[in-house]
């Protein structure tokens, strides 16, 4: 009697050759022969460049970036003063942790970054007063958090968010009893930050102002409309900040003076708000033109079919392209030490210059260039959150 | 009693009510209201230059322009060439950078691009670390890099690194052979011209040929009959000659020399950019829908007949238009060669305002050149989509 061996489950499992971690090796990265050269070339290559980057790093003497941290991170903000700064950070965190027992999803990526920003500060070698400020803000993330899953106040949080602009902005310039900080003594990260912010608030209104203006239906408005979007869109942005600095006090009435780092600021406003525009007109076209029609026959006028109906869709199809014309302002406000103001790439070069440190260009560079990819990657990852949670191209 | 007769069927409206003349005052309100601002600002500049006794007018390009540039791709004096010949040096540097810029940046681009879809993951994961990080640092940061640590760092011009075929690295710049022309050169290059007309007849030619060898390679065959046609001239007029570079002293004698500045901002402009194509060539072929692919081999295509004729131009169709804007980036990112002091038009026209005070002008000068650069490129480049775009009945 012939016996037949029955499949047991040994049998019955895929050749070893194809799961596991040698099956994944075979399929990406040896499965033909050119294949395999392109991955030995490839790991000779990394081999290469991260074997004497990391040697490089090792080795290199930092302190040209933990004596001048100070400068890296305020500029020439008075010492005394810096506690303005951050009290700043400490209101962002708050808001920041509320916003996350409130809103969740992309605010919560957003507070475990921040908490892991403040947490590598208080390991870097800043003065133990700025360490305490780090594990506070730190504190006050969770208090944020508190409040916010306390009460859940959504709207209170969104008026929250709009008022902390102004009165961020007029603790670190100086009202009523708190003595004047100059705009130019501001430099490093915070004036970047600085800039980036007030471009980005003030070019978004301005951009959806001559997006509108470009389709209007009156002639001389559209004129004028294209006519700047144009002109700006087809001129560096260095040319405009020049522009700027030289000429803005041409154009003022005499006396007035405007302090440099503003006028840089209504260079970057100016030089976004074209390129919002034309962002804010690609959306305006993707709203099928019966959104309108039906606005109409219910009786809204032009101007409320545009708030009410129009614009938040539109708005929400051009967050992905605004998100990165918002990320390359962030990284364009490095151009700004080529007109002599002491930004993030300012201070670098500056620090390089100094006596103690020739030479040590190398160093800096790698320095602000990994606060730059990592200001732009979180900005970017944001993005991309956001877009998931509203939906942008599904629905 | 019957309704009152009118004398005309229309019912009057009063032109306070009447929408024409409504829309026509709203814009002649706003216009007024452009206009008294733009009076307002250019008079006190107009006020300003008056007290610095200056006026407005273009005569000074004509002076004398007294600065020495670093980079003079035509012959230039600064004692008798003029401010305006400057200018058109800076110009002309700025299209070096630009051209180059464009066709290296689109060649890495591409490489990175298709790389970025390779099976083999270790390839995909390397371009696709490359992007990230070239896409998330500053151009000015990256340009600084290439510059201060990359070029600058090379040896002294007496250790420089050689190449085969008598090209010489150092920090002075890369020297590469070059050649010098002859009486016979003028001559050769209309030549030249000339054969490029004939090619362009041979491939109008070709295009009636029915085998397929000789018909859809017609652009290849036409090239050929140009270069043998333009090396038989060379042949037999000898329009130049070659000249080598060599170390004399401190620096090269002969042959050419791409500055440190050049080299910096090409590969800057070219890693930064080639970044940004790389992942909208990406995103490009994966806009492909994949049964197209599918249908095309099950047609009896191979995967390179499929990828010539099917795939790559339809992918184009969806990466030219943003392929278009980061071409226009890369010529107004040019700009920034006054951060490593490379004689640009950006560069150049900023001494010139700083020596001569005449900013206004100086600036327009700038604007309009760059808004001619850009109309070009866009010009060029939607000839180039129109040849691509999806065409509709």
């Amino acid at each position: 009697m012939t016996t037949q061996t029955q499949p047991t489950p040994d049998t019955l499992k895929p050749p070893a050759t194809s799961v596991g971690v040698i099956g994944w090796l075979r399929k990406n990265l040896f499965s033909t022969w050119y294949n395999a050269l392109l991955t030995f070339i490839a790991l000779y290559g990394i081999y290469l460049v991260v074997g004497s980057l990391w040697n490089f790093i090792s080795t290199t003497d930092w302190s040209v970036i933990t004596a001048n941290l100070r400068l890296f991170m305020v500029g020439r903000y008075p010492a005394e003063e810096t506690w303005r700064v951050l009290a700043s950070l400490a209101l962002f965190a708050l808001l920041v942790g509320a916003s996350w027992a409130v809103w969740g999803g992309v605010a919560r990526a957003a507070a475990i970054l921040l908490a892991s920003v403040f947490f590598t500060a208080m390991v870097l070698p800043f003065g133990a007063n700025e360490r305490l400020w780090m594990a506070g803000n730190l504190a006050c993330i969770g208090i944020g958090f508190g409040i916010g899953y306390i009460t859940r106040a959504r709207r209170v949080l969104v008026w929250a968010w709009l008022a902390s602009l102004p009165l961020i902005a007029l603790l670190l310039y100086g009202v009523g009893g708190l003595p004047r900080v100059a705009t130019d003594l501001w430099g490093g990260l915070l004036l970047t930050l600085a800039l980036s912010i007030v471009g980005i608030v003030a070019s978004f209104p301005l951009g959806v102002l001559l997006a509108v203006g470009r389709q209007s239906s009156y002639p001389a408005i559209r004129w004028f409309c294209v006519a700047y979007i144009e002109l700006i869109r087809g001129v560096p942005l260095i040319t405009l900040l020049f522009m700027m600095q030289i000429m803005l006090p041409l154009f003022l009435p005499e006396g007035l003076t405007v302090e440099r780092v503003m006028r840089a600021m209504v260079a970057f406003i100016l030089f976004t708000a074209a390129y919002i525009a034309e962002v804010v007109r690609g959306g305006l076209q993707a709203i099928p033109r019966g959104q309108a029609e039906a606005a109409r026959a219910l009786g809204l006028n032009g101007i409320l079919t545009l708030l009410l109906i129009i614009l938040p869709q539109a708005l929400r199809l051009t967050i992905p392209a605004m998100m990165g014309q918002f990320i390359s302002l962030f990284k364009d406000t490095s151009l700004v030490a080529i007109v002599g103001l002491l930004d993030l790439a300012g201070i670098a070069n500056a620090a390089a210059n100094q006596p103690d440190f020739l030479g040590r260009q190398a160093e800096v560079y790698l320095f602000i260039a990994l606060i730059y990819f990592v200001f732009s990657a979180a900005m970017a990852y944001g993005s991309r959150r956001l877009e998931k949670t509203l939906g942008v191209g599904e629905r | 009693m019957p309704p009152p007769a009118r004398s005309d069927s229309s019912p009057k409206i009063p032109f306070y009510r009447d929408v024409r003349v409504l829309r026509i005052f709203a814009q002649g309100v706003f216009v007024a209201f452009v206009v008294l601002i733009f009076w307002y600002l250019f008079g006190n500049v107009a006020r300003g230059l008056e007290r610095m006794g200056s006026s407005f007018s273009f005569a000074f390009l004509g002076n004398a322009a007294s600065f020495a540039l670093s980079e003079t791709p035509i012959p230039y004096d600064p004692a008798t060439d003029s401010y305006l010949i400057a200018f058109s040096i800076g110009l002309l540097n700025t299209l070096r950078v630009i051209i180059a810029g464009i066709a290296l940046a689109s060649l890495l681009g591409l490489l990175v691009g298709i790389a970025q879809l390779s099976s083999n993951w270790l390839v995909a994961k390397i371009a696709q670390v490359y992007v990230e990080i070239f896409r998330n640092t500053p151009l000015l940061i990256q340009l600084f890099v290439w510059y201060f640590i990359g070029v600058l760092s090379l040896p002294r011009v007496r250790d420089s690194i050689a190449l085969p075929g008598s090209i010489y690295l150092s920090n002075r710049g890369l020297a590469l052979p070059w050649f010098t022309p002859n009486e016979t050169f003028t001559l050769w290059l209309t030549l030249a011209g000339i054969f490029i007309v004939v090619a362009l007849l041979a491939y109008r030619v070709l295009g009636r040929a029915k085998t397929p060898l000789i018909y859809e390679w017609r652009g290849g065959w036409a090239f050929l009959l140009w270069l043998a046609l333009a090396l038989a001239a060379a042949v037999t007029l000898n329009p130049f000659t070659p000249s080598l570079p060599v170390i004399r002293g401190f620096n090269f004698q002969d042959g050419i020399t791409l500055s440190p500045e050049y080299a910096a901002l090409l590969l800057g402009l070219v890693f930064y950019t080639g970044a940004f194509i790389a992942d909208i060539v990406r995103a490009g072929i994966q806009a492909v829908p994949r049964g197209i692919l599918e249908a095309a081999r099950a047609l009896g295509l191979t995967h390179v007949q499929a990828l010539r004729l099917i795939i790559i131009p339809l992918a184009l169709r969806v990466i030219i238009p943003p392929l278009t804007n980061q071409y226009l980036n890369l010529a107004k990112n040019s700009s920034l060669a006054i951060a490593i002091g490379y004689a640009d038009l950006f560069y150049v026209s900023n001494t010139i305002f700083n020596q001569t005070g005449q900013t206004l002008q100086v600036i327009l000068m700038i604007m309009g050149a760059y808004l001619v650069i850009s109309l070009v490129i866009s010009t060029l480049m939607n000839v180039v989509n129109a040849r691509f775009k999806l065409t509709e009945r």
